[in-house]
């Protein structure tokens, strides 16, 4: 495994933690930016070979759109909303970094038992990729503000794009481009309704979104 | 010409965003529909060609489901008509609360229509798995603001646990699309592309536990699309805060839609031997689903939502169907169409008891059929029709996957099914009699009911009626060769 592997494994499990330990959302978005840069990278570590075109277009579409374009959208979100920082959330950060490092270990044990393919690093990227995974599904569950459940649709996507960039090597660019767009469209549908969401209540706590159930309480 | 299914509505839909006058958005909307329909009945005679070296291509359970989207929107535009027209003045008055609310402008209800159409168009014609994906996920985002039609904070939170859990569901699907692919490189494959066919071919290259994991994840991400329980949870919120035309396309056509993606992963999976696995969880899922839509129909207040368990339902036995594999797969897809037109008609009809009662409590509804006489009727025979009573296509489907489950001495399996239709028909007949029958009140005259409200539900009434009382009729064909396809008999 090389030293750049190496470095992008160390620098996402941090950044990951950073995700889970942070209340202001700022960082988050910068973390989120953060991880962003070093998935455009990723492919140059993991692909020895095939076209260097496609590899940069890839590399250059997610960096454009993971390390800019998504950040700014949600920071634009964030100042519309005005807010900043996760106040009160289900699960408090201590907690969440606790249980950040139990699945962390549990990652491991998982990744270890996939029938993956022998090179180097394999196992390791895996289980950063199921990390990253739960670390975006906690932040969706535990947090209350919308941005914030955002935030962690992205991380979650960013878990399962390393999963992509490892395993589907045979994956045709229309395709990434597609999976691509529709990311990106869905970031932009969500930052609009969260406009609404602000616009309507006066702020983006989806704790208050309650109304529609099945029994009265 | 295949992708003109997809392009027609896309460019007709962008049109409708651009242009600013009612009669263009509803002619256009109109133009789309009608097309559509055209093109898709020309394809019954003659199958097309493939497109993008073999990524688009129409084989008979594509066609099947692209029948049912297309037929179905047909219906939701005419209704569309008429609903359009009667919300031109705003603001509103919310009847639940009281407060005032504007509609989305018509532009954006009508294009984002379009493009719905044409997403659901191109998930069925998509043979390749990534595109599958992209279609699938285009679809959520286009119907997203038609959810959001009516602008007060009921709907807003209907649509945001909408895109946040169906985007996170089918993210998920994502990684069973990369697994499949890790299931073609490790297995020494890796020349061959994603396409359905392709990788049928070379099953036997194809690494097994890889495969495993891809349909398990493609279940789960198409799964929460489709309602299947426990990943139903935005499925009532989002069909009882949409306009009901919205409700119609979603229920009859939506979750059909992600049901093939599912098929999809299995014709695969089926193909490297590992059929048997697919359908035990089928038939797990489909079971819990139609178990959970028992327990929410029982003392359900909200007639909307009423009909959104009963299509987590038909999701569940749609699931079950095709779970128990053999005589119950022609079952299953001849369900598919006999709900998706049930479920169509009583969700439009929802519309028109709404539009005139203005209360979605079913107990404060009384004597329908005095009152709108058509719609009251409709109601009625919709109620027979969606759970599963003769003369209607749904008695023969449903009886169908028991008579199979019979057969291959699923005892148990078939005692459950039975026990949830009845628990399930005992749920849904004080409601609905509740609503039809009764004085009617005597501050609500008797209302006008306008052609484009009622005529839509009746071609869907017939249509149901016909399959019950003649048979699929052209449509066995298409039904046959996609049992062939999909391994039953």
């Amino acid at each position: 495994m090389n030293v750049w592997l190496s470095a992008f494994l160390i620098l996402m499990v941090l950044s990951n933690l950073a995700l889970l330990g942070s209340s202001r959302l700022g960082v988050c978005i910068r973390c989120v930016a953060f991880q962003g840069w070093l998935l455009a990278f990723l492919p140059f570590f993991v692909h020895t070979e095939g076209a260097v075109y496609r590899l940069l277009l890839i590399a250059l579409g997610t960096l454009v759109l993971k390390g800019f374009v998504f950040p700014a959208l949600l920071t634009r979100s964030m100042q519309e909303a005005d807010v900043r920082r996760e106040v009160e959330p289900f699960i408090g950060y201590s907690l969440s970094l606790l249980f950040g490092l139990v699945a962390w270990l549990g990652c491991h044990w998982i990744a270890a038992r996939f029938p993956l393919p022998t090179e180097p690093g394999m196992v390791l990227l895996l289980s950063e990729a199921l990390f990253t995974m739960y670390a975006g599904f906690f932040l969706i569950v535990s947090r209350k503000k919308a941005l914030t459940q955002v935030i962690g649709y992205l991380v979650l996507e960013n878990g399962i794009y390393i999963i992509g960039i490892t395993l589907a090597q045979n994956e045709p660019l229309l395709v990434e481009m597609g999976i691509l767009l529709d990311v990106f469209a869905a970031v932009f549908i969500m930052g609009i309704t969260m406009f609404h969401i602000n616009r309507e209540f006066d702020h983006i706590d989806t704790d208050r979104l309650s109304t529609l159930k099945d029994w009265d309480s | 010409m295949i992708s003109l299914l997809v392009l027609l509505p896309l460019v007709l839909g962008l049109l409708t965003m651009a242009s600013r006058h009612h009669r263009a958005h509803r002619g256009l909307l109109l133009l789309s529909a009608l097309a559509h329909n055209a093109l898709t009945l020309f394809f019954f005679f003659t199958p097309p060609s493939p497109a993008l070296e073999g990524w688009l291509a129409l084989d008979a359970l594509g066609l099947l489901f692209l029948s049912i989207t297309s037929f179905l929107f047909l219906m939701a535009t005419v209704y569309a008509i008429g609903y359009l027209k009667r919300e031109e003045q705003y603001p509103h008055q919310d009847f639940e609360e009281g407060f005032w609310f504007n509609s989305a402008p018509e532009a954006i209800f009508a294009g984002c229509l379009q493009i719905f159409l044409a997403a659901m168009s191109l998930v069925t014609i998509s043979r390749h798995f990534g595109l599958l994906w992209v279609a699938m996920e285009a679809t959520t985002l286009a119907s997203a603001p038609l959810i959001y039609y009516h602008r007060h904070h009921r709907s807003l939170e209907a649509t945001w646990k909408y895109l946040i859990i169906c985007s996170v569901g089918i993210a998920l699907a994502l990684l069973g699309n990369f697994f499949l692919s890790a299931a073609v490189t490790t297995g020494h494959a890796s020349h061959v592309p994603m396409l359905v066919d392709r990788l049928i071919q070379s099953h036997t290259q194809l690494d097994p536990r890889w495969l495993k994991l891809s349909f398990l994840f493609f279940l789960v991400g198409y799964g929460t699309k489709m309602g299947l329980a426990p990943l139903h949870t935005w499925l009532p919120d989002a069909h009882s805060e949409s306009p009901s035309l919205v409700s119609a396309l979603l229920s009859g056509a939506l979750l059909n839609c992600a049901f093939l993606g599912i098929l999809r992963a299995m014709q695969v999976c089926e193909s490297a031997g590992l059929g048997d696995f697919c359908r035990e969880l089928l038939l797990v899922f489909g079971l819990f689903s139609m178990l959970l839509a028992a327990v929410f129909i029982i003392g359900q207040t909200d007639y909307k939502r009423l009909l959104a368990y009963s299509s987590v339902e038909h999701m569940g036995i749609l699931a079950l169907g095709i779970g128990l594999g053999k005589g119950a797969v022609w079952g299953a897809l001849y369900h598919a169409v006999n709900h998706s037109c049930t479920k169509a008609m009583l969700f439009l009809l929802a519309g028109n008891i709404l539009a005139h009662y203005q209360t979605k409590l079913s107990k404060d509804i009384t004597g329908l059929v005095r009152v709108l006489p058509i719609t009251g009727v409709l109601w009625l025979a919709g109620f027979l029709a969606i759970t599963g009573s003769p003369p209607f296509g749904t008695f023969i489907s449903e009886f169908t996957i028991l008579q199979s489950a019979l057969h291959q001495e699923q005892y148990l399996v078939a005692l459950l099914y039975l026990l949830f239709l009845g628990v399930i028909f005992i749920g849904m007949v004080f409601p609905f009699l509740h609503m039809a029958q009764g004085a009617a009140d005597p501050k609500k005259h008797a209302a006008n009911e306008t052609w484009t409200a009622v005529l839509p539900p009746i071609a869907l009434g017939l249509a149901g009626l016909t399959f019950g009382l003649v048979g699929p009729m052209a449509l066995q064909q298409v039904l046959l060769q996609s049992v062939q396809i999909l391994g039953g008999q």
